[in-house]
Order: C-alpha cells, then sequence, then structure tokens
C-alpha cells in the first residue's frame, strides 16, 4: 500500500495519514462497498466523487466509525490511522471521532448559542484549563472557518438563527475547535447557494495547511477546484485512484471518463 | 311533528338536495364533467348543506328559546313573590311541566278527553288522583294556579310545535331550491363546501373554549356566594380545617392545599425520574425488539383505573411503609400516609412521562445526534447535552401533564392518604387533598346552600387557579430554556 503513496509526483514528502486496504461494507445482506484501497495524505484535500448510490459515503463514514452507529451495518478490512488499526479493538471510537471530525451534508448546528456550538466539543474532550482558553478556541476555530467577522458580536445568539452558508461555516468551525487530524466533509455544500459555496470552497483550501481533508462530492467543478487527489466510486468499487488532473484529463479507466463526460450518473 | 320526525323529513329533503343538484349540475353540461367548475359532488354537497344546516340550526335555536318564552309568558300566572327566588321558581315550574305531562299522558290513555284536559279545574275532583290513576305520581295536591299555567303551558307547546315544523321545513326546502337555482358550470360550489368546513373547523375549536369559560364562570359565582357567607380571609389564612354541618365550621384552605402539595410533590419525585429515565432507555438504547416489548407494558398501568391503585396503595404500600419504614424508626404507625399516595400516583404517572417523553425525543433530528457524536462525545454526552436540551420543551410539557394529574388525583389519596386534614411535615402521617374534601362537602344529602358546601366551588376554584399558574410557570421556563431546532 505504502508504495502508492510515493507514486504521485512531487508528493514523496507528504506522508499518508490514513490508509484503507480491502474494505468491505455490508448493510444487512447489501454489499454497500466492495474491497476499497485508498491512501489519505496529510495535508492535502481528497475528494471522492461518483454517482448517488456508488459507496463514497460509507467510505467516507467508515474512516470515523460513524457506521457503528448504524445497527445493520458490518466493515471489514483495514483502516489505519498513523499505522493504527481504527477497527482495533482497544480503539475508542469515541476518542477516533475526536482524532478524525466530521462535517455533515445538511448543516446541523446545535439549537445552542454560537459560542456553545464551537465550545461543545473542546468542553467535552477537556481541552481547557479555564474560560479565557475556551474563548481563544472558539475565536481562533471561528477565525479559521472565515466566520469570526460576521458573528463576533452576537456569539450568545442561537446557531440556528445564521444563514444556511453562515451554519455550514459554524459547522466546519465546530469540528475544528477539537484540533482533529482529519476532517471528513460529507458534501457540504449541497444544501448551500453558489456564493457560500465559494466561501466554504475557499475554506477548504486553507484548510489543508493544517488538516488533510476528505470531501465527498456530487460536483465534479468542486472535485476539480478543491482537491489535489480523487478517487472515483461505482457501484460499491473504487474505480480509480489518483492526481485529480489525472483523473479529469487523462482518465485510465472507461468508466472514469463515461463519468466525468456525463455519460454515466 | 315530533322532533324525530322533523329530523327524518330534514335528512330526506338533503338526501334529494344531493341527488338534484348533482344531476342538474351534470345536465347543465350535458354530462362533460370538466365543463364543471367543480366535480359534481361538491354540487351534491353544496345542495345537502343549504338544505340541512339552516334548518338545523333554526331548530336547535327553537328548542333553546321556546322555554325560555314560556316560563316567562307563564310567570304572569302566579304571585310575584312566588317566583322571585330563583330555586323555588325553578320547582315551581318543574310541577308546571310535570302536571302538564301528566295531562298529555292521560289523554293519550284515554283517561280524559282533549276538552277535560283543556277545561278541568282544581273542584271538580282531585287532579291529582285522577292523573295517578294513569301513573303520573305527582308529590302534592295540584294548585289552581299549577294546574292553570300547566293548562296554558299545554296550549302554547302545541303553537310551538306546529311553528317549528313550518319554520325548520319552510328553511330547508327554501335552502333546496336556492342551492338547485345555484347550480350550473361557473357556479364554485368547491369553494363554497369547504367554507362551510371552515367554518365546522371554527365552531369546533370554539365550543372546546367556550366549555372552559363556562366551567370557570360557574365555578367563580359559585365561589362568589361562598365568600359572602364565609370570610376569604379565614378561607385562606385558617390553618385548621374542621366542617360541621351545624355551623361554626373552620374552612381554612392551608391544611389541604399543603397535603395536596406535598401528595403531589412526592409523587413527581418518583415518576419524573423513573419515566425520564425509561424514555431515554427506550429511545436511545433500547434495541427495536426490547422497545416492542417493553413499551407496550409501561403503557399498561395507564390503562388500569385508579381504583385499582387505591386498592393497592391501602392494602399493600401502606401496610408495607407503616411495618417496614414508618414504626422502626418511630414516624408513626398510620397506615395511610402521603408517602403511600405519593409513592402509587407516582407510580400511576411514570407511563405517561415516559410514552409523551419517548416520543419526543424520538422527534429530535438524528443531525443532532450524528453532529454530536462526529464531535467524538459519547453516547451519554449526546444525550444529555444535545438531545434532552433540544426535547426539553415537550418534556415540560409531559412533566406537567403530569402533575396536574397528580394534583387531580382523587381516589388513591381517599384510598392511600386517608381523609384527615393535617398540616405537618412527616411524610407518614396521614392527610388529605382538596380534591377528596371536594367530594366529601357533596356527597349526602346536601342543599348548595351553606357554607359547608358552597366551599367545593372555593375549593374548586383554588385548584384550578393552581394548575393554572403550574400552567404559566411551565410556559415561561420553556420559553426561557428553550433549545429550538429547525
Amino acid at each position: 500500500m505504502n508504495d502508492m503513496t510515493h507514486k504521485g509526483l512531487g508528493l514523496a514528502t507528504q506522508t499518508a495519514k490514513i490508509s484503507a486496504s480491502g474494505v468491505q461494507v455490508h448493510y444487512g445482506t447489501n454489499h454497500a462497498l466492495k474491497d476499497v484501497d485508498v491512501t489519505i495524505l496529510d495535508r492535502t484535500v481528497t475528494a471522492f466523487i461518483g454517482p448517488s448510490g456508488c459507496g463514497k459515503s460509507t467510505f467516507l463514514r467508515c474512516l470515523n466509525r460513524m457506521n457503528d452507529t448504524v445497527a445493520s451495518c458490518r466493515v471489514s478490512g483495514q483502516i489505519l490511522l498513523e499505522g493504527e488499526d481504527i477497527y482495533d479493538r482497544r480503539v475508542d471510537p469515541v476518542q477516533l471521532r475526536a482524532k478524525v471530525g466530521m462535517v455533515f451534508q445538511k448543516p446541523n448546528p446545535f439549537p445552542k448559542s454560537i459560542y456553545d456550538n464551537v465550545a461543545y466539543g473542546p468542553k467535552i474532550h477537556g481541552m481547557t484549563r479555564n474560560k479565557a482558553e475556551l474563548d481563544a478556541i472558539v475565536e481562533a476555530s471561528l477565525r479559521k472557518a472565515a466566520l469570526w467577522g460576521e458573528v463576533k458580536d452576537r456569539l450568545d445568539a442561537t446557531g440556528t438563527g445564521l444563514s444556511g452558508g453562515q451554519q455550514q461555516r459554524l459547522c466546519i468551525a465546530r469540528a475544528i475547535a477539537t484540533s482533529p487530524e482529519v476532517l471528513l466533509m460529507d458534501e457540504p455544500c449541497s444544501a448551500l447557494d453558489p456564493i457560500a459555496t465559494a466561501q466554504v470552497e475557499e475554506l477548504i483550501d486553507e484548510l489543508r495547511h493544517q488538516f488533510s481533508v476528505v470531501i465527498v462530492t456530487h460536483s465534479m467543478q468542486q472535485a476539480a477546484r478543491v482537491s489535489q487527489k480523487t478517487a472515483f466510486f461505482h457501484l460499491g468499487n473504487l474505480v480509480e485512484f489518483g492526481e485529480t488532473g489525472d483523473i479529469f484529463t487523462n482518465p485510465k479507466d472507461p468508466r472514469t471518463e463515461a463519468y466525468i463526460t456525463g455519460r454515466i450518473g | 311533528m315530533s322532533v324525530f320526525l322533523l329530523l327524518v323529513v330534514i335528512a330526506v329533503l338533503s338526501v334529494a338536495g344531493y341527488v338534484l343538484c348533482r344531476q342538474r349540475a351534470l345536465k347543465s353540461v350535458d354530462g362533460n364533467i370538466r365543463r364543471l367548475h367543480s366535480l359534481p359532488g361538491y354540487y351534491g354537497w353544496f345542495g345537502f348543506i343549504l338544505a340541512s344546516v339552516p334548518a338545523l340550526l333554526a331548530l336547535a335555536l327553537w328548542l333553546i328559546i321556546q322555554p325560555i318564552v314560556i316560563e316567562r309568558q307563564l310567570s304572569g300566572f302566579f304571585p310575584a313573590e312566588m317566583v322571585e327566588d330563583p330555586s323555588a321558581r325553578t320547582l315551581l315550574f318543574a310541577d308546571v311541566r310535570r302536571v302538564a305531562a301528566g295531562l298529555d299522558a292521560a289523554v293519550a290513555q284515554g283517561a280524559m278527553t282533549e276538552d277535560e284536559a283543556e277545561q278541568v279545574r282544581t273542584d271538580a275532583g282531585s287532579v291529582r288522583d285522577r292523573l295517578a290513576a294513569v301513573g303520573v305520581a305527582l308529590g302534592a295536591e295540584v294548585t289552581p294556579e299549577v294546574l292553570a299555567a300547566a293548562q296554558e303551558y299545554r296550549e302554547m307547546a302545541r303553537v310551538g310545535v306546529i311553528g317549528r315544523a313550518i319554520l325548520t321545513l319552510i328553511l330547508s326546502v327554501a335552502g333546496l331550491v336556492f342551492a338547485i337555482r345555484a347550480t350550473g358550470p361557473d357556479f364554485r360550489a368547491r369553494n363554497r363546501v369547504e367554507q362551510v368546513v371552515l367554518a365546522l373547523l371554527i365552531l369546533s375549536s370554539t365550543i372546546a373554549i367556550l366549555t372552559t369559560v363556562g366551567i370557570v364562570l360557574s365555578m367563580l359565582t359559585e365561589s362568589l356566594r361562598f365568600f359572602t357567607m364565609y370570610p376569604a380571609a379565614d378561607f385562606f389564612f385558617n390553618l385548621t380545617w374542621s366542617p360541621n354541618f351545624r355551623g361554626n365550621s373552620e374552612l381554612g384552605l392551608i391544611p389541604l392545599l399543603w397535603g395536596t402539595l406535598y401528595i403531589s410533590l412526592i409523587s413527581m419525585l418518583v415518576s419524573v425520574p423513573i419515566g425520564l429515565f425509561a424514555a431515554i432507555y427506550l429511545a436511545e438504547y433500547a434495541s427495536n425488539r426490547v422497545r416492542s416489548v417493553v413499551k407496550p407494558l409501561i403503557e399498561v398501568i395507564a390503562g388500569i383505573p385508579t381504583v385499582v391503585f387505591g386498592l393497592f396503595a391501602l392494602v399493600t404500600v401502606g401496610p408495607f411503609l407503616r411495618d417496614y419504614f414508618a414504626q422502626p424508626f418511630g414516624f408513626g404507625n398510620s397506615g395511610s400516609s402521603v408517602m403511600t399516595a405519593g409513592i402509587v400516583i407516582g407510580i400511576l404517572n411514570i407511563p405517561f412521562i415516559s410514552s409523551l417523553a419517548d416520543d419526543i425525543i424520538n422527534a429530535v433530528p438524528q443531525s443532532m445526534r450524528d453532529g454530536s457524536l462526529g464531535l467524538g462525545a459519547t453516547k451519554s454526552e449526546t444525550i444529555k447535552k444535545v438531545v434532552l436540551p433540544a426535547a426539553l420543551p415537550g418534556i415540560m410539557g409531559a412533566v406537567l401533564m403530569a402533575a396536574s394529574r397528580a394534583i387531580g388525583e382523587t381516589m388513591i389519596v381517599t384510598m392511600g392518604a386517608g381523609a384527615a386534614a393535617r398540616l405537618d411535615l412527616n411524610p407518614f402521617e396521614a392527610m388529605t387533598t382538596i380534591t377528596v374534601k371536594i367530594v366529601s362537602q357533596l356527597t349526602g344529602d346536601t342543599e348548595f346552600n351553606s357554607p359547608e358546601t358552597l366551599v367545593a366551588f372555593a375549593l374548586g376554584m383554588s385548584l384550578f387557579v393552581i394548575t393554572l399558574g403550574l400552567n404559566i410557570l411551565a410556559l415561561w421556563i420553556v420559553r426561557k430554556y428553550r433549545e429550538q431546532y429547525e
């Protein structure tokens, strides 16, 4: 697997953050994901593309074991986060999720104040010793999420009162407040208008300098704009994985070519 | 024409309205439904409504107003002092109606001719005996005034019957004719029918409100009457409750209020934690199989009549608490106690709270839980910090419902806590509540003219004010702490 990491051009300096091999997912009798091998690099944006129902969200949810909350879901294969198997018995999924944060398709701020939304993670993980430190984390996270300027005067206002784009950036701020190592984003822009989408995409590019970001998207333009690596899923199979530029300009698999030119999907 | 017959005729006319209007609508477009503004059925229903609703409303109004008019007319037959007092007046007219009904029965059985019934006087033999012969028992000999009034009553009632038949039939037929004439391809029957449905919906909601207003007003008037006989300051601040039907009662609210609140408090201490925890387990942790078995089982409790709970309190919980807690620890030796009633009411309320709270917790969107779990929160943290705050308004409502039930519960208190009004802190002592005393003041052969009976209304009013205050408090709490999703 590791040789794949070094296959890319000029990426030799970047290390593998997550490497998955032979991942299979079943929902009851439905075989949703078949034998997937993917390596997520540190400080890189990796995009998962593919038609609806192809398994890309399922795979994303394997990476922080959110699939554990679905009763009928079974995962097999190996997923290593910095060399440690996350499906190992000794790994606590709760602590794993603090390291691998997640932003969902629909903005889901808690019905609490903006401040409490961002402070939620740091509080439950005991990351701060006093109010001043917590304030600092909240401000830093909101700044990173490019939301500080818009909400700094109304941190006590409820998070659900923000606009859709602001809500999604609040959710991103909430996710990065726990200082995760990887940020998973499940179609983060699908409920947003073009302007909010542009803001979030800009943000993703910023976040690349600190985290490794995995984004599931329906929009191929978005994948091309924000990602360095792209994986194409089709009917539960990982069809092609490589440099984003290669996937879009020089796809190796005929199915990839058919999808990006709009013939399937 | 009897009311039943009238209703049958109106029903026939209404059905005719449906059929005729529908046919006319179809005919007006030669069977091409697409040229009609509404579906044919709507024209039919419009005819049905116009033939029935105005006639039925008129009939209902007539039935309400006729007795009032007759009573006013008949007042002239009696000396003014006999009809001044409202309760004597009610009794008097009850007599008049009974004699009139007796005369009707006599005519129907052939014991009297119609003329005789109209002409008969008290001096021509005892009317009471003659009516007794046809099976109408009267309490006392019929006075000339009552007999004359009864004869006049029969006359007016006969006119009334004819009048109401004519009025309702005219209205019904007129509505039918109007509907048939209005029917045509351009007539917006659908909109008209929907207006009627809307009116029906508004009427239903108004009835619920008016009933409440009516209850409050009737309690208020009786309570005011009580306060003219018994000083309000004594009622609210006297620390003793000892009614005495020979007079000189001490009717202090405080001991009853204390008992009510004490028992409710204990019951809430039992039902809120258990109910809420059961709901959290069912909604968040239990597998579908466990849930499908446990939830109905818990709800079975809700179906048990409270009197059965009362028995449970009386023969099981009460003696158990007395033998194992009260006596060994020196809290007294009363079988019935605040603790007994409180615990049993608490058990009664568990399914209410758990079932309602379960539904409310389930209504919190899954995305809230995912968001919290995705941040590395445990399931329990997610429930405490995200799910429960979001469900708080609904849970508050459930708790409040349980509180109202606890405050209003009567049977379990009677059997579990006894009927002794007492002001005491010891929860193993017998005490009683407002509701129990309302019942005991009104049972038996009583008249509503002494403070000992009228106090029941003042007690009821106090209870109403307490629950109203609880509701307002809960609304305020919910508004203050609400965390609304979406």
